[in-house]
């Protein structure tokens, strides 16, 4: 250790201000804080002694989010083998998708760490270890098939647009990897909707997420339910025998299905919740306020459903937090610290808002069936009113109370 | 005044670097979004903008001693409706498919902030040569901006690069079908108004990188 310390010393005095290799600071200063911990002091306060620093908290998040890594990469294999009829087993099935992932993954860290470094030089800042939870958190909302270039560009332009240029780090307004998965949603729409990337299945299955079934039901469903006679309702068009895959509402928890690597599977998820919860990092409030929220809107549409032949009204609650990205986005996007709000009254706000805008952009516009995402962002940007207020209120309250 | 001296010079440089006025100024967005999706479209735009611009400036810089100045706004107006209405008719007539392209925008440059701004900075307190070049390079600065956004915005959007021609345009280069077939896939977010907020956001960045100008926050 003694020997690694005195390279690091060492080697240091090259990256000061001045010599030759003074423009890669940022990197020197990254490695020297990695391996050990950092020399140099706060100057100015508040000064809190606590032995969560960004580095730490960064890192239980990526923590929490490998099981649905392994449990992604299982999917795509599963769901491959499932519907081609090749023998498998767990093993394979999990190989087959780690050739999926892993480019991905490896894709997403080159161009994060690209942009974060490049501009680290170029703005004399420190590297930030949050890149390395964007980076984790892109790869999970990406279907297994996303054309790597593309994937390229989408995290250049949310590490760039959604993080740096509005300072880096504790300064950004959007969730970057929110802010890389909706640019590649719109411009690139062909390759991240519609019911031919979720899964690598032959031709002839329907590749279709549980959110697009209701939204988008063919004529083929609606013909087997009035020869049924059954109504055209969520819980019907799950149960058709002519799905590809198992729709039931166990199998939506335990999350063999076609969806982004990390979504589907809702167990662990909520063990990721219940980790970050544990460790302080995620605020429970806005997980609860916003499944609140999406029960709430969710029960209310099931009530109009019968005045509209929108399928997508009649899916229940539950069914709503089971499918799709909900809960993903939940845990893991929307109570990211530095984007959601920083007062208690606020995050109920701000979570239940999300739950209630998840449940009207995919129910009432067919053309979006993943609405958590846009409801994740958009509630970034009223965040900060909502803290605004929050804050003002307390004031007038204290103000009358002594007044 | 000579024409080329130092000081029409900064008139016609400044309003293209240090004080754009779509990018430093940031006035004429709602135009800069619409026009933008094509080159052809903007660079026709450019031209009666410039058109616009220039003439309304000589004009209200020559009768400014005799516009009383309460009415001023009312006479601004009615003198850069009657030109973009000779320049909506001169489209119609001579490039039918342009005018049908562009539509209402042709119109809306009555209500670009750029003419009645420079009318009202600019023409009223100043000779009409100043104020023609006022007006030129006000047009230029315009037209780079416009342009440049809907060079990229062509390019990775639709994967064309369109030149103006008497009818749909004329096709300088498309991307070729063996870089789709490779799997090249065109950004349809360029496409939509997002798109042109996003370029001409990066644009404005660089040019003030460039000129090194900070605001003050």
């Amino acid at each position: 250790m003694n020997f690694l310390k005195k390279i690091l010393a060492q080697s240091g005095k090259l990256f000061e201000e001045g010599k030759p290799l003074s423009f890669a600071y940022p990197l020197w200063e990254a490695t020297d804080t990695i391996l050990f911990s950092t020399n140099t002091q706060n100057k100015s306060g508040p000064h809190i002694r606590d032995n969560m620093d960004i580095k730490r908290t960064m890192f239980f998040v990526v923590i929490a989010l490998i099981p649905c890594y392994l449990f992604g990469a299982y999917n795509i294999g599963y769901l491959h083998s499932s519907t081609t009829a090749v023998s498998s087993s767990i093993l394979s099935d999990f190989i087959f998708g780690m050739t999926y992932v892993l480019p991905i993954l490896i894709t997403t860290f080159i161009a994060g760490a690209i942009c974060e470094i490049g501009f680290a030089m170029i703005r004399k800042h420190e590297i930030n270890e949050g890149f390395l939870v964007s980076c984790a958190l892109i790869p999970l909302t990406m279907p297994p098939d996303i054309p790597l270039w593309q994937l390229f560009i989408g995290t250049c332009f949310g590490i760039i647009i959604g993080k740096e240029i509005f300072g880096g780090v504790g300064t950004n307004v959007f969730n970057p990897a929110l802010t890389a998965r909706a640019f590649m949603y719109f411009a690139f729409p062909t390759k991240i909707s519609g019911d031919k990337v979720w899964a690598l299945v032959p031709d002839g299955y329907s590749g279709a997420t549980a959110l697009s079934i209701p939204a988008n039901p063919t004529i083929d469903m609606i013909a087997e339910l009035a020869k049924n006679e059954q109504a055209i309702n969520a819980t019907n068009l799950f149960s058709l025998n002519s799905m590809s895959f198992d729709f039931s509402t166990s199998n939506l928890f335990w999350g063999l299905i076609p969806g982004s690597i990390g979504e589907t599977n809702k167990l662990l998820i909520l063990l990721g919740a219940i980790f970050l919860i544990y460790c302080g990092i995620a605020s429970w409030r806005i997980m609860v306020a916003s499944v609140l929220g999406l029960i709430s809107t969710a029960g209310l549409f099931n009530l109009l459903a019968d005045y509209s032949t929108n399928a997508m009204l009649t899916i229940t609650p539950l069914e709503h937090i089971l499918i799709g990205s909900f809960l993903f986005g939940t845990v893991f996007m929307a109570s990211e610290p530095v984007t959601s709000t920083h007062t208690n009254k606020g995050r109920w706000i701000y979570g239940f808002m999300i739950g209630v805008l998840t449940v009207i952009i995919r129910s009432i516009n067919p053309a979006y069936p993943e609405g958590v995402m846009l409801a994740i962002l958009i509630m970034n940007m009223f965040a900060p009113l909502i803290d605004y207020y929050v804050v003002k209120g307390n004031i007038k309250m204290r103000i009358s109370r002594n007044a | 005044m000579e024409l080329f001296n130092s000081e029409s010079k900064k008139i016609i440089n400044d309003p293209i670097n240090v004080n754009n006025p779509i990018s430093l100024q940031v006035l004429g967005i709602c135009s800069a979004l619409a026009v933008t999706i094509r080159l052809d479209q903007a660079i026709i735009m450019t031209l009666a903008v410039i058109f616009v611009l220039c003439s309304s400036n000589v004009i209200l810089s020559l009768i400014r001693d005799y516009i009383p100045a309460r009415v001023r706004i009312v006479i601004m107006l009615s003198v850069i409706a009657s030109l973009v209405s000779v320049v909506d008719e001169l489209l119609k007539a001579y490039l039918y498919d342009m005018s049908k392209q562009l539509s209402v925008f042709v119109g809306l440059i009555i209500t670009n902030c750029i003419i009645m701004g420079r009318a009202e900075a600019f023409a009223l307190k100043n000779g009409p040569s100043k104020a023609f070049l006022d007006g030129l390079g006000n047009g230029l600065g315009y037209g780079m901006i416009i342009i440049i956004v809907s060079f990229f915005r062509e390019l990775f959007g639709a994967g064309t690069i369109t030149l103006p021609d008497g009818g749909a345009g004329y096709v300088l280069w498309r991307i070729p079908e063996a870089w789709y077939a490779a799997g090249y896939e065109n950004i349809g977010l360029l496409v939509l108004s997002p798109g042109a907020f996003f370029i001409l956001g990066l644009v404005i960045w660089g040019q003030r990188e460039w000129f090194g100008l900070e605001e003050d926050v």
